[in-house]
């Protein structure tokens, strides 16, 4: 993990002797390991399946995919409990299907089916899950962040062990209230774990024109928060900087923040032509920092995982997403005699 | 029945209630030693501590937020703004997150907040600390509108307000703050959403809030004198609206004027009106259905200016004689 402040370059995952070393002094098994690739796999399916539909004309309204970032969400997942509290927002598929959510319900509402989640209200922008403590998607840029202090105060308040954990993007980082709830949580010591998720552009915006000072972590330094700015390709390296920040913010000493340097691969949202950045880039990204491929290579290199196997796990993902879409497609529209609903509780 | 002010029956609402219930807690900016830029929460602190009576940075929009994302963990926060000019820093909080949480996230989970604001001119606080902006508010489906004018009725709709699973911004006025009214000194709450017929009468319907209630009663009076009889109703609560009241009433006295102390332009006057000439009332309306409202201007600081700024009783009485003599 890079504790280097203001080292953000990408680094190569190491050699296998490197990832050996890491994983064990870490404590991951095996069955950990391949669980990080399942989830992975996973979510990229599901995100290149929402591509598909909406090419296909079945889906209605917005997206905003993660392929590309599947690592951020798979280390945090593993190295948070499964009762610690979420907020995230628009760029959220990847966070929800790595803390377990049910994959019918969310592909049930991306397709704005009665059976999703939100009953067809929220669609893929705005997916929440309060059984599992997922408090929602927020489709304002950063209007989460502060309702972290909230979520914080009230654990601390009830004095509980769940953690907050709060990812945002970032664009969301330029935010008046990221100022805000950064003073506010550190003053009062709040259990937040704060994630900025780097994909490297807001929409369009690139974040070296709209950031004065890299990297974004280093703004924690300001409110006396510790911080790491880490490499958001390489899951294990993710996994290491959360399981640290997590343990730091449930011990009660405050707040952490983690910034994790990644790259999407589609658009912003569907209306993306993707005229800010070169096909160079983006491919360079595919070929070379797929987070994806850099763990695969380890877990063949190390035998934690050979080929078929690999593609066998793949696939039964793909299954997975394949039965959602089925579940969602074959799911009735919310009656229209219902629409008054869900206005006043 | 003990009398009490407007500001001490708000207080004893929230003392009680956060005595009843450990879940409540107020947060906001000097609202501990203090007591809050108008002294609503004097003594508190001692009483309930530094946690229940928590003071914040001056951070209008995470103040909301932070009410929010504890509700959603079963807290019951009230979250204080010093002025409800301020509340433009929170609105996205208040507007695109409280007041939609609960429908946007198909009915699984509420937004049990109190948001308190004093409103309102008349301290010669000028244009940033002086609005009424009630109106902004009533816009945006989910929230809840609770705005009293006396001391009875501001104690009885927090204690409802405090009990409501949905966002309500609670609007108060500095000016009300001093005045006094009989305050029962047990728990009792008023229904959100049901307007008070503050008095009855068959010339004309005034629909008035918070300070105008008090100008029109006062008119009212005068007018008795002269053998008009102004049926006054305050609304209590402006979202959601109790326009059956308001209908039953024109359709009962014929003619209709609302009154606020809000810019008139977009104003929540509007909004009666056109549910009440939309209604079956409209049948026996006899005179124009008129309003009056703030002059659309920001309110200025000077002593004379600023008392112009808003309907006055001379205002209000011209404007029910105009009507019920069939001068307009």
């Amino acid at each position: 993990m890079s504790k280097d402040k203001g080292k953000t370059k990408e680094k190569d995952t190491g050699t296998r002797e490197q990832f050996e070393k890491r994983v064990t002094r870490l404590g991951l098994s095996d069955d950990n390991l391949i669980g990080l690739y399942r989830t992975m796999c996973t979510v990229r399916q599901f995100e290149y399946m929402a591509d598909r539909l909406y090419a296909g004309g079945k889906v209605h309204g917005t997206m905003h995919l993660s392929a590309g970032q599947e690592a951020v969400a798979a280390g945090i997942s593993l190295a948070v409990h499964p009762d610690d509290y979420l907020i995230n927002h628009h760029r959220g598929h990847g966070h929800f299907i790595a803390k377990g959510a049910d994959i019918n319900l969310m592909m049930a509402e991306f397709l704005g089916k009665d059976t999703g989640y939100n009953r067809g209200r929220g669609g893929s922008m705005h997916i929440a899950d309060f059984q599992s403590n997922n408090l929602g998607a927020n489709g304002i840029v950063g209007g989460g962040i502060p309702q972290a202090v909230g979520v914080g105060l009230a654990l601390q308040m009830q004095k509980r062990k769940e953690i907050c954990i709060c990812i945002f993007g970032d664009g969301a980082a330029n935010e008046g209230v990221f100022h805000e709830a950064m003073n506010m949580v550190a003053l009062w010591k709040l259990p937040v774990l704060y994630i900025c998720e780097n994909n490297k552009y807001g929409m369009s915006m690139d974040v070296e024109r709209a950031t004065a000072k890299l990297p974004i972590a280093q703004r924690a330094d300001a409110y006396g928060i510790p911080w790491a700015c880490v490499d958001g390709n390489d899951v294990v390296e993710v996994y290491d900087a959360m399981k640290i920040a997590a343990e730091h913010v449930r011990s009660g000493k405050g707040p952490y923040f983690v910034e994790t340097i990644t790259y999407r691969y589609f658009g912003h949202s569907k209306s993306d032509r993707n005229l800010y950045r070169s096909k160079e880039e983006i491919e360079d990204w595919k070929q070379n920092r797929d987070p994806i491929m850099r763990f695969t290579k380890h877990l063949l290199q190390s035998e934690i995982l050979d080929e078929g196997r690999a593609q066998e796990i793949d696939g039964q993902a793909e299954q997975v997403i394949l039965k959602a879409v089925e579940f969602a497609e074959a799911s009735p529209e919310p009656d229209l005699s219902t629409l008054m609903e869900f206005v006043y509780a | 029945m003990p009398e009490i002010s407007y500001l001490e029956a708000i207080r004893q609402a929230l003392w009680q209630e956060m005595k009843r219930d450990e879940r409540v807690f107020l947060l906001g900016e000097d609202i501990g030693r203090y007591g809050g830029a108008f002294g609503l929460t004097h003594d508190m602190l001692d009483e309930f501590g530094p946690e229940r009576v928590r003071e914040t940075p001056i951070s209008e929009a995470t103040i909301v937020a932070t009410a929010i994302g504890a509700s959603l963990l079963g807290m019951r926060p009230v979250a204080e703004i010093m002025f409800m000019d301020f509340v433009m820093l929170a609105l996205d909080q208040i507007a695109n997150q409280a007041a939609k949480m609960h429908f946007m996230f198909g009915g699984h989970t509420t937004v049990p907040i109190v948001i308190r604001m004093p409103g309102g001119s008349g301290a010669g606080a000028a244009s940033q600390h002086s609005q009424s902006l009630e109106s902004v508010l009533m816009h945006f489906p989910g929230l809840k509108v609770v705005n009293p004018s006396t001391p009875y009725d501001a104690k009885g709709l927090m204690l409802a307000s405090l009990r409501d699973p949905n966002p309500v911004c609670f609007v108060e006025h500095k000016v009300l703050y001093k005045t006094k009214g009989e305050v029962p000194e047990g728990d009792y709450t008023i229904p959100i959403g049901v307007a008070d017929i503050k008095r009855p009468g068959h010339d004309i319907t005034v629909v008035a809030n918070n300070i105008m209630v008090m100008k029109t009663l006062n008119v009212a009076e005068k007018l008795s004198k002269d053998g008009i009889e102004v049926e006054v109703i305050d609304p209590r609560t402006l979202l959601p609206l109790d326009t059956e009241t308001i209908i039953n009433s024109v359709a009962h006295t014929g003619r209709l004027l609302v009154v606020h102390e809000a810019c008139l332009t977009g104003g929540w006057a509007g909004e009666v009106i056109a549910c009440v000439v939309g209604s079956p009332a409209f049948d026996y309306i006899d005179s124009p259905v008129r309003r009056l409202g703030g002059k659309d201007i920001p309110i200025p600081y000077n002593r004379g200016l600023e008392k112009f700024a808003i309907p006055q009783e001379a205002d209000i009485e011209q404007e029910i004689r105009a009507l019920v003599e069939g001068k307009i």
